[in-house]
């Protein structure tokens, strides 16, 4: 078996374990350094681990097969960076933030190694079992990463929400695989894709492959699957919550991509009004629900359902452009929410509150915070000139032309339009009292050290880069997609420009 | 570097320099911005004066790629043709005179100038786009800045509450119409956004009337609705009062003319069917902005309420001028655009200043003003006549030429709502300058400063000079307007042949590059 596919995964694999048992020799005071370590470690995996992709390859494959558990390609190298990225600004996050962890801080880093390495393996899964053994990974580091803060009712009642929640995600989504392979005869993704026009008749399997996109569902935090996302947000501690808003989300979102759009793209274009309902609602529950927030870290967990929304919007076009603006918005959205958590940490760090109304005086305190965040709320809102904008553009390109053949389209591009326009008001809320709350008692200068302003740094040139000049990321997303087949709905069928 | 991207550019730069200066050296940042803006304003006026009149199609074109792939190609690409030229001009010379009055700015400075510096620069970007998604960029913007300028350094205590509606309505509104951009683009079949690209590829096919009309009702009432069209336009006064003046001044005169703007640009050449079916909207609603507006600026006891809905009234004649498809009306709503551009900011600007003097914009609360304030009352005199229209100055030949194309191409009621428009411009224009300027000297105000020394009365006799030179010379401004004026007329009067046809039409894509 060919190894230097999984360099990635192993180097990861390896650096976790190593911060755990580096934690044993360590004195407690120099721990924190361990973090430091992680994150240059993973810089290191970044720019070296990945090679070029010249051809999709497989590794964990059956005698004789052609095919494999485990693939890389574009995509997955895509999201490889993607993760690896996230992990590194999570980690320098976890070092600012871990002087309020009691116990415990390297276990703490290592964990997030390993629930990035759960990532990794998501990326490049091919097949039903090492997909659920990934989602596994993610979801068991994150239980623990949640409820991590063991003196705070908040973050323990985060961490038993995400466990039984999970669980009852991970038992759909193992039941439904248990049905994929009673109907299908195999796990495996090329397989099944082969197989697709006999299985798509076969109730069954259809049974089973919904159950599966629970569970991913689950991940990403869309209608009806989203409950849990606004607690266990704001319970979680911040660099917990920033990787569980980031990786976990692109986690899922990979495997939907891969699953609808690699594995049975016919039945999702059977399918593709059911995308539509579940984008449009995700959209329309995140945006109301988010109006009435008072905590800015609740707050964000409602935006995050709002955007799986605004994602889904890329599947519900069932088309490889909408696919290129979904990996498009997520590196947006990667830079943008980081740049919120962070600012999140710092500000948690002094204030020792997530409420809105504590930013009082922020402009004041810390230009730079200051503008960082309304950066980022801008980004998230999506206007120009940032990241935010750019990919939701590409995603309502994708369907603005297909409401002629289908009014089920229009619908959704007019939910989309409301909750921008629904979502800008509180997020423009955060602008408001960052710049403009009144009530700020304290108004001392907030200092920020050098990991703070380094990861406030990529994150803002991130934003601004991918708004700006998008062109690179576009052109890393279009080629990215080209492994996946979505075909066109039925309804869509029309011979068109 | 080419003049019209350095024009774009210098706010753009000059924010950045004041990025890098530590907030509390105050005079240096303004100096900065007065400079950068000054500079701006200069290479707008020599761009103007550049630009060859009487030709069609575009000059000083400049493009480069921006994003290709094989799901979307963008290009940037900036020019200007007459409408451009004139829109760029008045741009430039406003953005000055927003930063020059904002000397009253004490609070957080930096981010004010930043933040101005912004607008100014998504401006002109936006007026000198061709490529739609840019223009969309460009204009977008403003829009933070806005909602942060009103709130931080807003007035009233209804602030809040007008930062958001601005915002909202703004963002509403630009959304239906960037909807409207993206149908056109993938109606189109066009290779990119690039609007000499859309006309090409619509000359070639015309897109189906049915999408057009879907079209073109998109960008009517989403980009209407930045302009202030009936029964969108509520934000608007409102979000003035509250606004800081440099806001104020760079919204109501500058940012609201780019949904006009790409209503000239793009909804008329690209959708000749649309606009045969549907362009007589504007006429019923501009009735709405000329009468509706006219009369609650009647009633208002607010000097910048009174100011916000007359700039709706007048907005109403540039919708008449769309309305009339015709050359004398488009060339006359162009006419508007940017007389109204200097007026809306010259009326802001002297507001401003009244109200930092004499700490109220009620009018029952004024009076005797043009005593204690010669200069400022002169301005006050000059701006409210040519808000009336009064021959002399560049509104009136606007609102003559869009009342000539409109007596061509409209029902007489419409012209009849637009003269009584103007009858209730010069009725409250005229109360309003007696309330402010004469009868009793109130106790109060007897402290009151007159703008002194040269700083001070740059920015108002900029502006007043500039209405006062469009109004001598209106030639300059139409020679460089009407080829471009002839060639929207020409495209949006070009039906689509009820037969399919086959073979490429005859005519042409002009305005060529």
């Amino acid at each position: 078996m060919n190894y230097s596919l999984l360099l990635v995964e192993i180097l990861v694999a390896v650096l976790g374990l190593g911060v755990l048992l580096a934690d044993l020799w360590i004195p407690a005071e120099h721990r924190r350094k361990l973090g430091y370590a992680a994150a240059a470690g993973l810089t290191l995996i970044f720019f070296v681990g990945l090679s070029d992709v010249t051809e999709t390859s497989y590794a964990f494959t059956a005698p004789g097969a052609r095919t494999g558990m485990y693939v890389f390609d574009s995509l997955s190298v895509f999201f490889k960076e993607f993760f690896l990225l996230a992990g590194i600004i999570v980690m320098l996050l976890s070092v600012a933030f871990s002087d309020r962890f009691t116990t415990g801080v390297s276990e703490f880093f290592s964990l997030t190694l390993f629930a990035l390495l759960g990532m990794l393996f998501a990326a490049s899964a091919n097949d039903f079992v090492l997909m659920f053994a990934a989602l596994e990974l993610i979801t068991i580091t994150f239980v623990v990463l949640n409820s991590y803060q063991r003196n705070r009712a908040a973050s323990i009642e985060a961490g038993v929400k995400y466990l039984i929640l999970g669980a009852l995600a991970s038992a759909i989504m193992v039941f439904g695989i248990a049905l994929v392979f009673g109907s299908a005869n195999t796990t495996n993704f090329n397989e099944i894709f082969l197989a697709q026009k006999q299985l798509a008749g076969n109730p069954v399997f259809l049974a089973g492959l919904a159950m599966v996109l629970g569970g991913l569902a689950f991940k990403v935090a869309a209608v009806p699957f989203q409950v849990w996302a606004p607690d266990v947000y704001q319970g979680s501690p911040a660099p917990a919550t920033a990787f569980l808003a980031v990786g976990s989300k692109a986690a899922g979102f990979v495997l939907l991509l891969r699953v609808l759009f690699g594995v049975v793209p016919q039945i999702t274009a059977q399918w593709n009004h059911l995308l539509v309902v579940i984008a449009a609602l995700t959209i329309l529950y995140g945006s109301l629900c988010a109006i009435p927030q008072r905590s800015l870290k609740r707050l964000m967990g409602y935006s995050s359902i709002a955007n799986a929304g605004y994602l889904l919007i890329g599947f519900a076009s069932v088309s490889k452009a909408g696919a290129a603006g979904v990996l498009f918005y997520l590196g947006g959205y990667l830079f943008t929410v980081l740049a919120t958590f962070t600012v999140l940490c710092v500000i948690l760090r002094h204030t020792d509150s997530d409420d809105i109304s504590s930013l009082a005086g922020l402009g004041q305190r810390s230009p730079v915070l200051a503008g960082v965040l309304s950066l980022s709320m801008v980004s998230l809102a999506g206007i120009p000139p940032l990241a935010g904008f750019f990919g939701k553009f590409l995603l309502l390109k994708s369907i603005v032309m297909l409401g002629v053949r289908d009014p089920a389209y229009y619908c959704l591009l007019a939910v989309a339009l409301l909750g921008v326009v629904i979502s800008l008001y509180y997020y423009f809320g955060v602008i408001k009292a960052v710049y403009w709350g009144g009530g700020a008692v304290d108004l001392s200068p907030i200092p920020l050290d050098w990991p703070v302003r380094i990861s406030l740094t990529v994150c803002v040139l991130g934003m601004f880069w991918l708004g700006v000049f998008p062109d690179h990321v576009v052109k890393l997303s279009t080629p990215a997609v080209e492994v996946l087949k979505p075909e066109a709905p039925a309804s869509l069928h029309e011979k068109g420009r | 570097m080419s003049l019209l991207n350095t024009l774009i550019l210098t706010p753009f730069l000059t924010a950045l320099l004041i990025l890098a200066i530590p907030g509390n050296y105050r005079f240096v940042i303004r100096c900065l911005a007065l400079l950068g803006s000054g500079f701006t304003a200069v290479l707008g006026t020599v761009l103007f004066f550049r630009y060859a009149p009487g030709t069609p199609g575009y000059q000083f074109d400049e493009s480069a790629i921006w994003v290709s792939s094989s799901i979307l190609r963008l290009n940037y690409h900036v020019a200007v043709d007459g409408i451009a030229a004139g829109m760029l001009l008045v741009t430039a010379l406003v953005g000055f005179a927003a930063v020059a009055v904002s000397w009253e700015i004490e609070r957080q400075s930096k981010l004010f100038y930043l933040l101005l510096l912004m607008i100014i620069g998504g401006a002109l970007g936006a007026f000198a786009s061709l490529d739609l998604f840019f223009f969309y960029f460009f204009n977008e913007l403003a829009l933070v800045p806005t909602f942060i300028m009103i709130g931080v350094w807003g007035r009233g205590e209804e602030r809040t509450y007008a930062a958001y509606k601005i915002t909202l309505y703004l963002t509403a509104g630009a959304l239906v119409g960037l909807t409207g951009l993206i149908a056109l683009y993938s109606a189109s079949g066009a290779s990119s956004l690039d609007l000499l690209d859309l006309q090409r590829q619509v000359a070639k096919t015309p897109i189906a009337p049915a999408m057009q009309s879907f079209i073109f009702l998109c960008l009517v009432f989403g980009f209407g609705t930045l302009v202030g069209l009936w029964p969108f336009h509520s934000w608007a006064p409102q979000g003035y009062a509250c606004a800081p003046t440099a806001t104020a001044m760079l919204h109501a005169g500058i940012l609201k003319k780019a949904g006009l703007f790409v209503l000239l640009r793009v909804a008329y050449p690209l959708l000749p069917d649309a606009v045969a079916q549907w362009s007589w909207i504007l006429g019923v609603l501009c009735v709405g902005n000329l009468l509706y507006c006219g009369f609650v600026a009647l009633r208002q006891r607010d000097l910048n309420l009174l100011i916000g809905n007359s700039s709706l009234a007048h907005m109403g004649f540039a919708f008449l001028g769309l309305a009339s498809v015709n050359v004398i009306g488009i060339t006359g709503t162009v006419l508007v655009m940017v007389s109204h551009a200097l007026l809306a900011a010259l009326s802001f600007a002297l507001s401003g200043w009244l109200r930092h003097q004499t700490g109220t914009t009620d009018l029952g609360k004024m009076g005797g003003l043009l005593r204690r304030m010669p200069f400022i009352g002169t301005v006050l005199v000059l701006c409210f006549l040519a808000g009336c229209g009064v021959p002399g100055f560049a509104n009136f030949a606007g609102e003559l030429s869009v009342l000539f194309g409109a007596w061509n191409g409209l029902p007489v009621i419409v012209v009849a709502a637009a003269w009584a428009g103007l009858i209730l411009g010069g009725v409250y224009m005229l109360r309003a300058l007696r309330q402010i300027l004469q009868g009793e000297s109130r106790e109060p105000l007897k402290g009151v400063l007159d703008a002194v020394g040269l700083w001070r009365q740059l920015p108002f006799a900029l502006l007043a000079a500039g209405l006062l030179f469009f109004g001598i010379f209106p030639n300059v401004l139409v020679n460089r307007v009407k080829p471009a004026a002839s060639a929207v007329v020409r495209l949006a009067t070009t039906l689509t042949p009820a037969a399919p046809v086959k073979a490429a039409p005859t005519r042409t894509a002009a305005p060529a590059k």
